[in-house]
């Protein structure tokens, strides 16, 4: 029987891999196109809504898109394109969305307290807490900078 | 009463039929290469339950019932039911079992549960002990997704090594002296081999070691080489898996040509587009069950050694950086 | 042809970061949570070092939708809160973000109450 060894260089030499170009030409373009949906959006608020600040206008595209996401992955739509798209769809803010809304959709049969609620942050957990770690700790660098500087 | 031939190979004495088979697939499975053999076909993998777990007991619970009715049996009829599945706390087999008030044993070897329930079985009724069993198992794409994997609504890739959890379930029925119906002949109880395959996507390069291993012990203790059998078929190690498997054997020398194959890799056909095959605890138990079987029955095939594979790893496991250890059981069919 | 141009640049700038991030889930098999991790400091640590401003204002939304984006959203909230005492410069991250968080969290539930997983088909 093969070695133990012998066999992992084999499986390595051997595995199917993945088609390269293909998933980097569709995340490119998938992510390219969400990118410019979002500006899209930006434009809309930024003409209809004028009495409106820049930071304002930013944070509701933010919210739209996230609104899309959601949606796409309650009707069952985002994980169909997330299959071809890959990265173009994990990685702009929709792809957020949905790492929050599919966890909490797949166990809403476990009740809306045990379920949705406590594992609506299986996934982009990690997101959030790294997220605000890192802020508090740049504010807190950023503080003493100005402090002492 | 069986005897045991080198460490690990026993060899069924007395008359133990597999007398009738009953499976149940679901959508996509419907229409893979099989799906003018199951004996039924869901159009929903949900059944009309509130969840997928309650399908998957709904499931398990009707192939039981089925293979019981087809044979005019009730369940006062059967000494013991012999179950398996995937879930935690394997409750798609328990909880199926209250419906019936038959003595309960519940197994568990991840995807190779068949095979396990079909040598425990086989050996107690050898005993002398039992006269009717059913085994049965299942598995389901909704609920060992959730449990293994992600949420359905995740957007992710599959890998191209990965492979797709099969929703179904396989139930046969053992008796004692009944006739001209396949006979199980010889089981061999595989050990844990892991050859730290550490990739969970990658499951076919895990279970191809432990299913070598286990056909060559088997192959030793018997004293046979494979043109013995008409086919060697290994429950879930997907296509990749499969070659794996022929490169082991063709290093020791042994023919692989027509006579391995592999029920995950089979189950469907190339345009579905299903990675590298079907895996599951129901995978090797509805290809025997639909296929295997009748294919047996009409004399196509004379003599099988199936061999369904499991990868016994958990999600806990693969997170504190575990390597996949892998069991296969093989059972000599023969008629 | 200012506009058309202006597309081009986010559709270019979006569609690298994605690009790159599909090189990572090619080479290293990660899972979606680790890229979005990973991403999200690169927003911190480009927002940290200065140099988020040029690359938005070249590329807008192609940097802004990405989660690189509210990584540099919540440096930007911490980076500005410094400047008014050690209170507002914890909390400032999140206040800025605080906008996007609230939407997935209230969205989430509201979707996940409403619909069920649905049976997925190859």
């Amino acid at each position: 029987m093969i070695e133990k060894t012998e066999y992992q260089k084999y499986v390595n030499k051997t595995v199917p891999r993945t088609q390269e170009l293909k998933t980097l030409l569709t995340a490119f373009i998938s992510g390219g196109i969400i990118c410019m949906i979002g500006e899209g959006i930006l434009d809309l608020y930024t003409y209809t809504l004028p009495m409106l600040g820049q930071e304002e206008i930013a944070t509701l595209t933010t919210i739209t898109l996230i609104f899309i996401g959601g949606f796409l992955t309650a009707v069952g739509l985002y994980d169909k394109l997330g299959r071809h798209c890959g990265a173009g769809t994990i990685i702009p803010i929709t792809g957020f969305a949905n790492s929050i809304v599919s966890p909490a959709i797949e166990f809403n049969r476990e009740g809306v307290f045990q379920g949705v609620m406590s594992k609506m942050f299986d996934i982009a957990g990690p997101v959030i807490v790294s997220g605000v770690t890192m802020s508090a700790i740049i504010g807190i660098i950023f503080y003493l900078i100005e402090v002492f500087a | 009463m069986s005897k045991k031939r080198g460490n690990q190979t026993f060899v069924i004495e007395s008359d133990i039929s597999i007398k009738n088979t009953y499976s149940i697939a679901g959508p996509e499975e419907g229409e893979g290469s099989f799906k003018d053999y199951y004996d039924y076909l869901l159009d929903d993998d949900l059944w009309e339950c509130k969840s997928y777990e309650k399908a998957e007991i709904k499931i398990h619970k009707e192939v039981i019932d089925g293979v019981l009715k087809k044979e005019y049996l009730t369940h006062r009829n059967i000494d013991c039911i012999f179950g398996g599945d995937l879930l935690n706390q394997i409750i798609s087999s328990s909880f199926s079992a209250r419906e019936f008030e038959v003595p309960f044993i519940g197994l568990y070897g991840a995807c190779s549960t068949f095979g396990e329930s079909l040598a425990v079985a086989s050996m107690i009724m050898d005993g002398d002990n039992m006269q009717r069993i059913v085994c049965a198992t299942s598995s389901h794409f909704g609920t060992a997704e959730r449990q293994y994997r992600f949420p359905l609504e995740l957007g992710t890739q599959p890998t191209p090594t990965s492979q797709w959890t099969i929703t179904g379930a396989g139930a046969v029925l053992l008796e004692r002296n009944s006739g001209d119906y396949p006979k199980i002949k010889s089981v061999t109880i595989g050990k844990v081999i892991d050859y730290e395959i550490s990739d969970a996507a990658n499951m076919g390069a895990a279970m191809a070691p432990a299913a070598y291993d286990t056909i060559y012990t088997h192959l030793r203790d018997m004293n046979r080489t494979p043109d013995y059998y008409d086919m060697i078929i290994t429950g879930d190690l997907g296509k990749y898996g499969l070659d794996l498997l022929k490169h082991f054997a063709e290093v020791d020398g042994l023919v692989t040509e027509n006579i391995f194959d592999d029920c995950g890799a089979r189950i469907y056909t190339s345009n579905q587009n299903c990675g590298q095959g079907g895996s599951g605890a129901g995978c090797s138990a509805i290809v025997y069950s639909a296929y295997l079987h009748k294919e047996l029955l009409a004399k196509k095939l004379h003599k099988i050694l199936l061999v369904p594979t499991g990868a016994l790893l958990s999600r806990l496991s693969t997170m504190q950086g575990e390597s996949i250890p892998a069991i296969a059981h093989a059972i000599d069919i023969e008629i | 042809m200012d506009i058309f141009l202006r597309y081009l640049q986010v559709f270019v700038v979006g569609g690298l970061v994605c690009f790159i991030g599909q090189i990572l889930i090619n080479k290293t098999k990660m899972t979606s949570a680790r890229i979005l991790v990973l991403f999200l400091t690169l927003g911190v640590v480009l927002e940290a070092v200065g140099a988020f401003r040029y690359i938005k204002e070249f590329g807008s939304s192609g940097i802004t939708v990405p989660i690189v984006g509210f990584g540099a959203n919540l440096a930007k909230g911490a980076i500005d809160g410094a400047k008014y005492g050690i209170i507002p410069a914890v909390v400032g991250g999140m206040q800025k973000a605080a906008g996007g968080l609230t939407a997935a969290i209230v969205f989430g539930f509201i979707f996940s109450v409403v619909s069920k997983s649905k049976t997925k088909r190859m």
